[in-house]
């Protein structure tokens, strides 16, 4: 079942759930009154009731009214009640910046929800990667929070099976093959790493291996160590704020479990610990190659 | 018309007011049996004697495990305590209309209602004690676990009925809230979506006058709860709480709407919380002896009920002896049970986070056994 603002008739605001409510009927493709708190807690009660609800929240910047019900119910029924109430639902939001948006539009809250034990995180940086991910996380006993990062929604084709295939949660992927430096990046962070390894490769003859974690909770820390255990730097690319954001986790791990292996400090190159500028800013705020390539840089020549 | 800057002249003979008139809507207390023991034949719920005793055993051992569980915990037998003293009528009265295979979505306090839909009550007792195995009801009773945080289980089961009456199935989803919860967003959100989707749900709101120490008049403006419903373009219905048959039968023919297809009801039982909020709360601090005693000694709806029953000839001092033997044994049982069980594994927290382990979870699992094991052999 799909559930929320808009998702019905108008076919979501990204066109997301298009086409559903014509082949699915009314029933099953939901046009919600205007209440995130009870979106998510409708359908809660829908899963724990034994549907498979996947109900949309417009932008994640509109999550924190729902979040008590995530963070209070959602992410606790299984431990509360013993395994004998489960919440098999994924919430869906369109994630962070990039497309000149207004206020509350931009956000890249995943270490709010990251943080939330009971939930996972999960962000596809790929139209494959995006179709395999859903499937998953719909098939998942356990609640996801799916965000897809809205500025490539429609940056790039590539093909996608038509049938049905998973992608796993928990697994990274590497998406470029390295000796020198470990790029670390998700959402659409991803083609902005790549475009700073091949400018590097360029203009340095660095070889950068990149890793796009697709799911933020559980981390995929054996990629993560095994790769920077083998090149000794990282950069960590994410645009959320640089305070507790996720790149301070990724880092606590490698520290655990790759220190000696390291030639210079883990580099965080973060969106600042400033609200998310208006359009009129966005540019400067949002980590770009340039950004990047500055901090593989700072990595490359400690 | 005339106009200078930033002031505006009158117009004589244009119309400037009376077009905002306050309406007041008319909710009357629906009760069946009167302060006094008294009343009408022709008003009585469809019960049989039997029945009818059943509700009363039910609101006494309510009220005697309520008891138990107030010494438990000032003895450091039990956690805090959210009391029920005082709403045995609203709880039992409103969970005893329910078919069996219809659902009961909590707050915190219903433990009476609970149990009378089918909630072990030792259960109950094991989650006040601490424990998390006493929250979940075994499988085949449909109560769903309490929810701590205020009026958040309304659009729980407003999604459960909803899913429920998607299936095709004919069942009500009951859902318990205080007057406190009408003032959070998920009980206007709730409600919303009842009466847009037409949910099969009754919203019970037990308006014991006190959100721990705010009083009612400080939760809303308006004059009645049940009057909210007009909002959400569904019937409300305002019920004397301590009534035990009026709030049986208010609530069992809500029920038999939702079970019809006909939508949501939202029902204001009025009731008085004999107790503190839980047991960290003094409530001599707002409220007055006085207030408390006029509820205890003239509008105790055990002891209304019991003068009923014994003006029918359904009841006696010599059976009130041998139910309260009973009950005392069934309680002094329902005690044993809940401190006979047996002791958690300090890695039952880990257990039911997800269906499986994600790896940081098996290592900390693992951390904490070590640690567990070095502590035991130090001894």
């Amino acid at each position: 079942m799909v559930l929320g603002e808009d998702v019905g008739v108008n076919g979501g605001v990204f066109r997301a759930t298009e086409g559903l409510i014509e082949e699915f009927g009314p029933d099953r493709v939901i046009d919600t009154p205007l209440a995130e708190s009870a979106i998510i807690g409708t359908a809660f009660g829908m899963a724990v009731y034994g549907l498979r609800p996947v109900p949309e929240i417009q932008f994640c910047g509109f999550l924190p009214p729902a979040y008590d019900q995530i963070i209070s119910h959602v992410a606790r029924i299984r431990n509360r009640s013993r395994g004998r109430f489960t919440a098999p639902m994924v919430i869906r939001a369109p994630y962070a910046g990039g497309i000149h948006a207004p206020e509350h539009h931009s956000e890249s809250p995943e270490a709010f929800y990251a943080h939330i034990p009971g939930l996972k995180v999960v962000i596809p940086s790929t139209p494959y990667d995006a179709k395999g991910l859903l499937i998953s996380a719909i098939r998942d006993p356990d609640p996801v929070l799916f965000l897809e990062p809205k500025s490539i929604y429609r940056a790039f084709r590539e093909e996608v099976p038509e049938g049905e295939y998973t992608v796993p949660i928990g697994k990274a992927r590497l998406v470029r093959e390295g000796t020198d430096v470990t790029l670390i990046a998700w959402g659409a962070m991803v083609p902005v790493a790549e475009q700073a390894a091949r400018q590097v490769e360029q203009e340095h003859g660095w070889s950068c291996e990149i890793i796009d974690l697709r799911t933020i909770s559980p981390l995929d820390r054996d990629a993560v160590v095994g790769s920077v255990q083998k090149t000794g730097r990282c950069v960590i690319v994410h645009e959320a704020p640089r305070q507790c954001g996720l790149a301070a986790e990724l880092v606590a791990l490698i520290n655990e479990h790759a220190l000696l292996y390291l030639e210079a400090p883990v580099v965080r190159v973060t969106g600042f610990d400033t609200v998310m500028p208006l359009l009129a800013l966005e540019q400067e705020y949002l980590p770009n190659p340039q950004r990047v390539v500055r901090g593989i840089v700072k990595a490359m020549t400690f | 018309m005339a106009q200078t800057r930033g002031k505006r002249t009158r117009t004589a003979s244009r119309r400037v007011e009376g077009w905002i008139k306050p309406v007041e809507p008319e909710f009357e207390t629906i009760q069946i049996l009167r302060d006094d023991g008294s009343y009408d034949e022709a008003s009585l719920p469809d019960l049989t004697d039997d029945q009818m005793k059943e509700l009363y055993e039910w609101m006494v051992f309510a009220r005697i495990l309520d008891q138990r569980a107030l010494n438990m915990q000032r003895q450091g037998r039990m956690g805090t305590y959210p009391p029920v003293g005082g709403q045995e009528a609203a709880q039992v009265g409103s969970a005893y209309a329910l078919e069996k295979e219809d659902w009961l979505f909590p707050s915190y306090r219903e433990s009476a209602a609970m149990m009378v839909h089918g909630m072990p009550p030792e259960l109950t007792f094991l989650y006040w004690m601490g424990r998390e195995e006493g929250a979940a009801a075994p499988e085949g009773v449909n109560v769903f676990t309490i929810s701590i945080p205020i009026a958040t289980q309304v659009p729980h089961a407003v999604g459960a009925a909803w899913a429920a009456r998607l299936r095709g199935e004919k069942k009500a989803f009951l859902v318990y809230f205080g007057d406190g919860g009408t003032s959070e967003g998920d009980f206007h959100e709730g409600a919303n979506f009842a009466g847009v989707f037409k949910a099969p749900v009754v919203l019970f709101c037990q308006n014991n006058h006190y959100a721990i120490s705010v009083p009612l008049e400080r939760q809303t403006a308006s004059r009645t709860i049940a009057q909210k419903a007009v909002a959400y373009g569904f019937p409300g219905v305002r019920v004397d709480g301590n009534d035990v048959l009026a709030v049986y039968a208010v609530t069992r023919e809500a029920v038999e709407r939702a079970r019809r297809g006909e939508g949501p009801t939202l029902i204001e039982a009025v009731t008085y919380r004999y107790g503190p909020h839980t047991t960290a709360d003094d409530p001599t601090r707002y409220r007055t002896a006085d207030e408390v005693k006029e509820w205890q000694e003239r509008r105790d709806p055990i002891m209304r009920f019991r003068r009923f029953l014994e003006s029918r000839g359904l009841w006696s001092e010599a059976q009130e002896e041998e139910l309260q033997e009973r009950l005392r044994e069934r309680a002094a049982e329902v005690v044993r049970k809940a401190e006979n069980y047996p002791k958690p594994e300090p890695t039952n927290m880990f257990d039911y986070m997800y269906a499986e382990l994600p790896w940081n979870l098996k290592e900390q699992r693992e951390a904490l056994l070590q640690e567990l094991a070095e502590r035991g052999g130090a001894r």
